[in-house]
């Protein structure tokens, strides 16, 4: 969380609630793009982002798009998010996987049909990919990878790596606003986070409705890419993004098998293993765990870095930690200035011994 | 087969940056401006592709103020056949920001954020068609803004198929279709886009060859082309900023940590203090 990014705002509240109530005559509601994994669960970050909502005015209704059995049961786990109100279904071949082309097609125009004020996502590789070609097709500037929501019209967001916070305003209000949120910044109450998408969960489900035919028609004949492979890593760890506790380990750790010890230590602790850039162009660990400004941005209740210095690239993705703990030989290193707790140690030697000091713990 | 490449220049990446007094922007501690890293990538994977023979011309674009041209410089010599420079003055923005500003009545803008993606978008995307490319190649974001847009929007603008987070290509030979491997979270995805696309590029699709001295100075001499807004199609309040920069911030700063003398000084107080354990 970002609690000083609070007073920033206070200084234009003033105006943004004259702003506000102007727009709000217009019908504000927000489209939410839902995320979800194949097998019919809504993904994590969809869930902040429809913590995000919360701050936007007018009703919420989520686009849920896919095909088969997996998006009817997303559509249903979507019908219990909080606050969402109506769930709109686009099941066709075409949106089978998240191709930007045919999902930012179909949530371009049921936008135009819907006439939302906002249209929101998660700051994900999806959100990142989808989100601005619907703006595209819808004329509009995106604000992405937004971190606070000051009002319906203006937005903070980091830019130079999270060395700065920029509040941008947009200078006439759009017909349609198009926002990406950082998950990390939108935290999900764990209890709803439960009840979403669990059958019999809290209150009546919002209705489920498929999107008109004729939005579905023209997708077949987009020009698009043809999905051919994935190769998703399953590790029975926590998500990284969502994750409570991330163990990251840097170029000091020397090897791949090296990563074993912070495996341990991230399952002992319940956590999701990271990795600065230079651990993974080392080839230590793959591309997914990186933690920084172009990777993954984690905010966990506990980071431990080992073996990072903390160059600004790597700090731009987990200084809004609750605690850090930096382990690191060298006392110089730049991590120590954000380290809420700083170990000058050989990483070979305190790792081991940190390992053998949780599982006393955990006993 | 034509490949348009899109450079922007940056504050670079090594120098540090801190948000300037007024609050109406940051500043560099060091007057360094660099071609932005991702973008770097992007044009030496299609200089690759001209040196396997699969790509015919390789043509760097930029849009921006008059010393954009110098990346430009830099993109002739790190291999580019030529470059091409969109000039948006700076009395350009100030008589598009008064027509985009017509209404707002809010605070003053702090800063004019003079390119935003959308206005690039709309640029590259008549470049494209003027050029007639068969693939357009950015970077998968700035590090200045770090919006993440340009080469969506654009794939968007023109109804091409988009590869974003490009960690791997390969052309067929007849350069009718790419083959993409995208970085996306939890792992890998592979694509397969006919062509003319657009395509960005992520951090571990190549390592961009080093620009010599040599190469810099024959690049000096040879011309850019100045392609402006109205050759282009374009009118001013197409590249008008959307967004109004209201103000800028410093990070919260964290309150200052301690160091700890042992593992188990670590552990008991990860416990006692921060109850994370």
């Amino acid at each position: 969380m970002i609690p000083a990014l609070f007073t920033v705002g206070l200084r234009w509240s003033a105006h943004s609630l004259v702003r506000s109530s102007a727009t709000q005559a217009r019908q504000a509601s927000t489209l939410l793009y839902v995320e979800h994994s194949g097998d019919g669960t809504v993904a994590p970050a969809t869930l902040s982002a429809a913590e995000a909502a919360k701050h936007l005015p007018g009703q919420l209704e989520a686009l849920v798009c896919g095909s088969g059995d997996a998006v009817k049961r997303a559509a249903e786990a979507a019908a219990r998010l909080p606050g969402v109100s109506k769930v709109w279904l686009a099941s066709d071949s075409a949106l089978t996987h998240p191709l930007a082309e045919t999902h930012a097609k179909l949530l371009s125009s049921l936008a135009t049909k819907q006439k939302p004020s906002h249209v929101l996502a998660a700051s994900t590789a999806q959100g990142r990919n989808v989100l601005p070609r619907a703006a595209a097709l819808l004329a509009t500037q995106p604000v992405t990878d937004v971190v606070r929501i000051v009002d319906d019209n203006t937005f903070v967001r980091p830019i130079y790596a999270g060395n700065a916070f920029a509040t941008v305003q947009f200078k006439s209000p759009p017909a349609v606003r198009v926002v990406t949120v950082r998950p990390t910044a939108f935290p999900v109450d764990p209890t709803a986070a439960a009840a979403a998408g669990a059958p019999g969960g809290s209150g009546s489900p919002a209705p489920v409705e498929p999107v008109p035919p004729e939005l579905l028609a023209p997708l077949s004949s987009v020009p698009a890419a043809k999905w051919e492979s994935a190769d998703v890593r399953s590790t029975g760890r926590p998500e990284l993004g969502s994750a409570k506790v991330v163990v990251c380990g840097g170029r000091a750790l020397k090897s791949a098998e090296n990563f074993a010890m912070l495996e341990q230590l991230a399952d002992l602790l319940g956590g999701a293993v990271g990795a600065s850039r230079a651990a993974v162009d080392a080839g230590y660990v793959a591309n997914d765990l990186q933690v920084g400004q172009t990777g993954k941005v984690v905010a966990p209740d506990l980071y431990i870095g080992v073996g990072i210095s903390g160059a600004i690239q790597h700090l731009a993705g987990m200084k809004d930690s609750r605690t850090i703990v930096a382990i690191n030989n060298d006392g110089e290193a730049p991590i120590f200035s954000v380290a809420d707790y700083g170990l000058e140690a050989d990483l070979f030697k305190a790792v081991p011994e940190l390992i053998e000091a949780v599982k006393k713990v955990k006993q | 087969m034509k490949v348009l490449v899109a450079v922007k220049r940056v504050i670079d990446y090594a120098v540090p940056v801190r948000v300037r007094p007024d609050k109406a922007g940051v500043e560099a501690l060091l007057p360094k401006l660099s071609m932005n890293p991702f973008c770097e990538i992007a044009l030496e994977e299609a200089v690759r592709l001209k040196e396997k023979g699969v790509a015919s011309e390789v043509v760097a674009v930029s849009v921006g103020p008059q010393h954009f041209q110098d990346t430009l410089r830099t993109a002739l010599a790190m291999g580019a056949d030529r470059a091409v420079h969109v000039p948006l003055a700076a009395d350009t923005f100030a008589a598009a920001g008064a027509g985009g500003a017509a209404g707002a009545g809010g605070p003053p803008a702090a800063s004019e954020s003079p390119l935003q993606p959308l206005g690039v978008a709309r640029v590259l995307a008549a470049l494209a068609g003027r050029e007639g490319a068969g693939l357009v190649l950015l970077g998968k974001q700035a590090i200045d803004d770090d919006c993440n847009q340009t080469g969506q929007m654009l794939a968007g603008l023109l109804g091409w198929p988009q590869a974003t987070f490009a960690s791997r290509l390969e052309l067929d030979k007849g350069a009718a279709a790419a083959r993409v491997t995208r970085e996306v979270d939890g792992g890998l995805e592979v694509l397969s886009l006919p062509l003319p696309a657009v395509i960005t590029a992520d951090l571990r699709l190549n390592t961009p060859r080093f620009v010599t001295l040599p190469a810099m100075m024959r690049a000096k001499k040879r011309p850019i082309e100045s392609a402006p807004l109205e050759g282009l199609g374009l009118a001013p309040h197409d590249v008008a900023p959307a967004l109004a920069v209201i103000g800028v911030e410093e990070p919260p700063t964290r309150a200052a940590g301690t160091r700890v003398g042992s593992v188990e000084e670590l552990v008991r107080r990860l416990r006692e203090e921060a109850r994370v354990l």
